[in-house]
């Protein structure tokens, strides 16, 4: 297959290519998140045989919009006894490196704010930032349950990053590059193929760092009213939802460049294959959480060191062995093998997965 | 063997939230959609027919909650009650359909429609001539057969598939 060669420089040089990009991030991150919000809320309610928003315009597409407007001409509500200044900056700390993550999303070949050389690296640093966010609301409101949800985010976070950093030096290893786009370019087959096991394991932990469902239990709405969120209204709330969103749609993003092949595709134009490819994973993200109810805190913890733990070491023991000792073996063979290895296990691994020295049910 | 452990149940799960994808809300969308409601419904205000009235105040003796207030006069020359008053304070009213169903003479009937908000209390408090059978308040067969075999069967879902994702 040609390699997509990369486009020489931009016109305009670096600060034209630097604010034209800029502008074309927060576009696209703002309306993806809103088309996000519409698409969770209507395909949850579809799956639940429900209808979800349908008034505000055709199929209630301009939903996200009248609550957008909503949440800016709320009320902004500080707790009394918070602390007013980290009260107010935890929003910022939030959203900030959510927007950041797109600096180096591929959204076709050359079209990327900046190629480091250590893309994927910096994308590790940086939305982990968004943590300190939560734990900033969490802490500032003052509030007994902000301040558990914003220290489950924070465990949960502390214990699921391991196994995504570590399936994500799989796809590193195979790509040799750190670079999304040489990711991207290294990947003749999807990676998903190649790393079946690691593309379970980045997606179940991910799911878990951005709170998704079945892992939401930072903002628990039966045990913990909103989690860290509780004391914010108006557009500090609005703020901390377009983080929340705002991972989610970086989550498919990476998910999207990492194992799917980012803009390759036949046929279409690059960026619609793109944003194709996110647009499914994030609807697999809204199926899994219509459909798995919410995990322990003991459970939580337990699948990541037990579960995703080790079986992202062996991932990475097994794939660096496949391309040390294997490196002339054709790859269609290494991907039957590699589900295989997957299957065994996975099914190893369930069968070993307790709770408590199995006292206590999964 | 069971397999629910190994990722089955989950997949279990995810093909039932998938058939769900296909398959037509259930969701009424009220002021423009409506279902049938029960045949029997105790539904809108009491409903009254005046010619079959005779005054006896049955209906009044049975009411728990003392809603019915009727007033008769004799009428010599007819030999029978004159209701001078008949009034139900519809704010008090519990639908419990006692009234209807002691009426001696079938006079009295539990509505068959169902919006009865008012804005005003005073509205609630219907006299003689509100109380009549028109198009809007039409009687239910709440204890009368009759008037129950002419009406439609209840429905539960919409059904057809005209407009059924959004309504229109």
């Amino acid at each position: 297959m040609a390699m997509p060669m990369l486009p020489p420089d931009w016109p305009g040089g670096f600060w034209a290519h630097w604010g034209v990009f800029v502008v074309i991030i927060f576009v696209f991150v703002l309306a993806t998140i809103m088309g996000f919000i519409w698409f969770e809320r209507r395909a949850m309610a579809i799956m639940q045989a429900r209808l979800g928003p349908n008034r505000t315009g055709p199929f209630g597409v301009f939903q996200p919009v009248a609550d957008a407007l909503k949440l800016l001409i709320k009320e902004d509500i500080v707790p009394a006894k918070g602390d007013k200044l980290v009260h107010w900056l935890a929003p910022v700390v939030a959203v900030v490196p959510v927007l950041m993550i797109f600096a180096v999303v591929p959204f076709q070949g050359g079209a990327i704010l900046a190629d480091l050389n250590i893309g994927i690296l910096y994308i590790v640093a940086i939305s982990s930032v968004t943590t300190v966010g939560v734990f900033m609301a969490g802490w500032a409101s003052n509030n007994k349950y902000s301040l558990l949800g914003a220290m489950r985010q924070v465990a949960s976070v502390v214990s699921y990053e391991i196994p995504v950093v570590l399936s994500i030096i799989g796809v590193v290893l195979l790509a040799g590059s750190l670079s999304m786009q040489q990711i991207v370019i290294a990947q003749d087959i999807p990676f998903i193929l190649l790393q079946p096991l690691g593309f379970l394991l980045f997606f179940i932990g991910a799911c878990a760092e951005i709170n998704r469902a079945p892992f939401d239990l930072m903002e628990a709405d039966s045990e913990i009213v909103a989690g860290f969120n509780t004391e914010y209204s108006g557009m500090k709330f609005g703020l901390l939802f377009t983080a929340e969103y705002g991972e989610a749609l970086a989550i498919s993003a990476i998910v999207t460049t990492l194992f799917l092949g980012g803009w390759r595709g036949p046929v279409l134009p690059p960026w619609l294959w793109f944003l194709i490819k996110v647009g499914f994973v994030f609807f697999v993200i809204v199926w899994i959480r219509t459909t798995v109810p919410r995990v322990r805190i003991d459970q939580l913890m337990a699948l990541a060191w037990k579960f995703l733990f080790p079986l992202a070491l062996l991932n990475l023991l097994i794939t660096a062995v496949e391309i040390l000792v294997l490196p002339a073996v054709s790859p269609w063979v290494l991907v039957g093998v590699n589900i295989a290895v997957m299957i065994v296990l996975v099914f190893l691994w369930s069968r070993l997965f307790k709770l408590g020295w199995g006292r206590v049910e999964v | 063997m069971k397999f629910e452990r190994y990722g089955i149940g989950i997949a279990k799960g995810l093909s039932v939230t998938l058939r769900h994808l296909l398959r037509r809300p259930v969701t009424t969308q009220y002021p423009e959609q409506r279902l049938v409601t029960s045949r029997r419904i105790r539904g809108n205000e009491l409903i009254w027919d005046k010619n079959k009235c005779t005054g006896c105040a049955t209906c009044a003796k049975t009411c728990p909650q003392g809603v019915i207030q009727i007033v008769t006069s004799v009428s010599a020359e007819e030999n029978k009650y004159k209701v001078e008053k008949f009034e139900v304070d519809m704010g008090y009213c519990i639908f419990c359909g006692l009234c209807v169903e002691a009426c001696p003479y079938e006079a009295l009937f539990m509505g068959y429609a169902y919006e009865r908000a008012r804005y005003r209390r005073r509205e609630l408090i219907l006299a003689k001539e509100d109380l009549l059978a028109s198009e809007a308040r039409k009687p239910s067969g709440y204890f009368r057969p009759k008037i129950e075999a002419t009406l439609p069967r209840q429905t539960l879902l919409l059904d057809g598939d005209r407009g059924r994702r959004d309504g229109h």
